[in-house]
């Protein structure tokens, strides 16, 4: 950590905007930037060609995720809706007032869950239902076969929507929160209420624990090459190995970008071990695994970072705060 | 114990008391009143609330352990995720109800305040407010715990129903209540027709009101008649028309140290004591004068949870003093007096 240095800096490339309501989530669809607000909108486009979308009119969007194709949104209203590239809202699901907590999708297979329902609904519009034994607070699709992990408390279930019966449950004590599966599918790591991660490697069920975080981690990151996990809640990027086939067992993990502030939001870069990272004040870092290099985005100021994302190329990175600020960042060709 | 108590976070107020005590009405009619606050409502059962209020919220009571080595250390999952939820709607609302079931034990919705980071960075516990019902309280009291640490939890007290029993019955139960919970603040009321500025935003965990009453004047309660009170008054014992009770399992300790109470002594015993004694104690509470400094430094805790912070400036015409107050179950009550005033710098 001792030769971090600051190479330059991007602050001058960042285009800032007022996004109006607190910035839940941020994609860029069909290439377009996209920020999902918490007064239930959603705001599309460049920031001097913005259009607002009222997509949960008079809620709130509690959650949404992204595969750059689609946005998925979650919201008080238990509404669960997609919008395409275009603007354009599609109902998926209406739990009838119920809070959407927790959203996964992959293809034109989307989850959803609200208090301890969970439920799929796959590429022919089939819904199935399962209900957890307590409120499932993160769901992940694994990476092949339909096949669903949501968090609860006391460990996490895998459930094949189109098999009857039979869902795995993977137990650890504790209340589990998001959900993530590595890209090659060997391990499910979930953030957990104790300011840890818990982590299975799926062909044996043997546990893993990450522990160590001064807050809870609330982002993961996967490395383009799925050999990194970078995560929040402490006042670096942590970063955990799962380049071996015992993942971060019994190793160290990497700090970049440490600072006396805590980080909310990872992002890694698609195409290289770099890492967007955005801090409880407001900074945004790009940090460099190899060296832990830092390059600044945002300077500090205006709230949390609550959301970031690269585009597909990795040219581009949209962000956006708690209290409403955002940008979006053009690297420098 | 860590700092808080920022102005700007939203005060909740934790609405407890047993099945039928009238809990739903008074919620009822504090959404209905002209006060022109607005608040998010966390209810367990959605149908009940007869006002239109843009913002209810269904709650399941999931109470968790902690996985912290602390073992009375519960919190409600439920509340956590509610919160975190609609801090995303900041500023489209002034305060927090949470309502409990009847049967709930109110130590885990206290604790998610104390325990989990997020919650205590967006939210203050206002006060715990119990409704208590007139005509079955005593009984509910002999026969299920629940009601009982309802009442040693709260901060307020609604005697509900009281026009359902006589003078003497009411006087009854009060004394039970004080038995119990000598320092909440008492009031009566017909289908729960209380002031609303007497439940919320009371601030009860500032303490200042609650402290600055003295447990005597308190156990007389609101009411008429005066008496001397010799300390001594067995179960059921009658003074001067008033019942005085001691709850058979039920205690509350309250010490008053005149003068500066030494920080390095005061901090190790206070950590010490809740931690052994944590499991019995359901609530403690103080203001202490900590030597040296010029502003009050006050705490609060829930079982082995504990939360202080220094406050304002002592006011030239104070008294510096320090008191304490602990409510719990089989209580070492000599251990805990001796060791606070062992305290003194």
């Amino acid at each position: 950590m001792t030769d971090a240095r600051a190479t330059g800096s991007l602050t001058q490339h960042a285009r800032l905007f007022e996004a109006g309501a607190h910035v839940v989530a941020a994609a860029f669809v069909g290439g377009a930037p996209m920020l999902a607000l918490a007064d239930g909108a959603v705001l599309i486009g460049e920031p001097e060609d913005q259009k607002r979308v009222d997509v949960h009119p008079g809620a709130a969007i509690l959650t949404a995720i992204s595969d750059g194709k689609m946005l998925l949104t979650g919201g008080d209203d238990g509404r669960v809706v997609a919008i395409q590239a275009d603007g354009a809202p599609q109902e998926i699901a209406d739990e009838k007032g119920r809070w959407i907590d927790a959203l996964a999708m992959r293809g034109k297979a989307y989850a959803w869950s609200a208090g301890k329902q969970v439920r799929a609904r796959d590429e022919t519009g089939t819904v199935k239902t399962w209900s957890a034994p307590s409120t499932a607070r993160g769901l992940a699709f694994q990476p092949k076969g339909y096949r669903l992990a949501a968090t609860h408390y006391n460990g996490a279930t895998l459930w094949f929507p189109k098999v009857e019966g039979g869902p795995q449950t993977l137990e650890w004590k504790g209340a589990h929160l998001d959900a993530a599966f590595s890209p090659d599918g060997r391990f499910l790591v979930t953030s957990m209420q104790e300011n840890a991660l818990h982590g299975w490697r799926l062909a044996d069920s043997r546990n893993m624990r990450m522990t160590g975080y001064p807050a809870k981690t609330r982002s993961l990151s996967w490395s383009h090459d799925g050999q990194w996990l970078a995560t929040s809640g402490a006042d670096a990027a942590v970063v955990w190995p799962f380049k071996d086939k015992d993942g971060p067992m019994g190793k160290a993990p990497r700090e970049c970008g440490v600072r006396e502030a805590r980080v909310t939001r990872v992002a890694f870069h698609p195409k290289a071990l770099v890492v967007a990272t955005g801090y409880a004040d407001g900074v945004i870092l790009l940090c460099r695994l190899a060296d832990a290099a830092e390059i600044p985005v945002r300077d500090p100021g205006g709230g949390p970072v609550s959301a970031l994302s690269w585009d597909a190329t990795g040219a581009r990175l949209l962000f956006g705060l708690e209290t409403g600020a955002a940008g979006v960042l053009n690297l420098p060709a | 114990m860590t700092t808080s108590h920022e102005p700007e976070k939203i005060p909740v107020t934790v609405l407890t008391g047993y099945l039928g005590a009238g809990k739903t009405t008074l919620l009822n009619r504090i959404l209905s009143e002209p006060h022109g606050k607005r608040y998010a409502v966390v209810v367990n059962e959605f149908g009940e609330i007869g006002i239109d209020n843009e913002l209810i919220v269904g709650a399941d009571e999931e109470v968790f352990e902690m996985n912290n080595g602390c073992i009375c250390c519960t919190v409600r999952g439920d509340l956590i995720r509610i919160i975190e939820g609609l801090m995303k709607r900041k500023g489209r609302f002034d305060a927090i109800i949470v309502e409990t079931t009847g049967l709930a034990d109110p130590a885990p919705v206290a604790q998610t305040f104390f325990v989990d980071e997020d919650v205590r960075e967006a939210a203050r516990l206002d006060a715990v407010v119990t409704v208590a019902d007139a005509k079955w309280l005593a009984q509910r009291l002999r026969d299920a715990p629940e009601a009982k640490n309802q009442i040693a939890f709260a901060d307020v007290i609604i005697i509900n129903k009281t026009d359902l029993v006589s003078a003497a019955e009411l006087r009854e139960v009060e004394a039970r209540i004080r038995a119990i919970n000598p320092y909440a603040a008492l009031h009566r009321a017909k289908k729960c027709d209380v002031p609303i500025a007497d439940v919320l935003e009371r601030r009860a965990f500032d303490l200042d009101r609650i402290l600055d009453i003295e447990p005597d004047f308190l156990v007389a309660g609101d009411h008429d008649h005066d008496h001397d009170h010799d300390h001594e008054h067995d179960d059921g014992h009658h003074h001067h028309g008033l019942k005085h009770y001691h709850d058979e399992d039920m205690q509350s300790v309250a010490i008053r140290l005149e003068g500066d109470v030494d920080p390095a002594k005061f901090m190790p015993w206070i950590n010490r004591v809740t931690q052994e004694q944590g499991l019995n104690i359901l609530r403690c509470k103080g203001i202490v004068a900590m030597k040296g400094d010029p502003k009050r430094f006050v705490f609060q805790g829930v079982h082995m949870m504990l939360d202080g912070d220094s406050q304002r400036e002592w006011k030239p015409d104070e008294k510096r003093e320090s008191k304490v107050v602990f409510i719990g179950r089989d209580l070492a009550e000599e251990d805990i007096r001796n060791g606070f005033l062992a305290c003194a710098a």
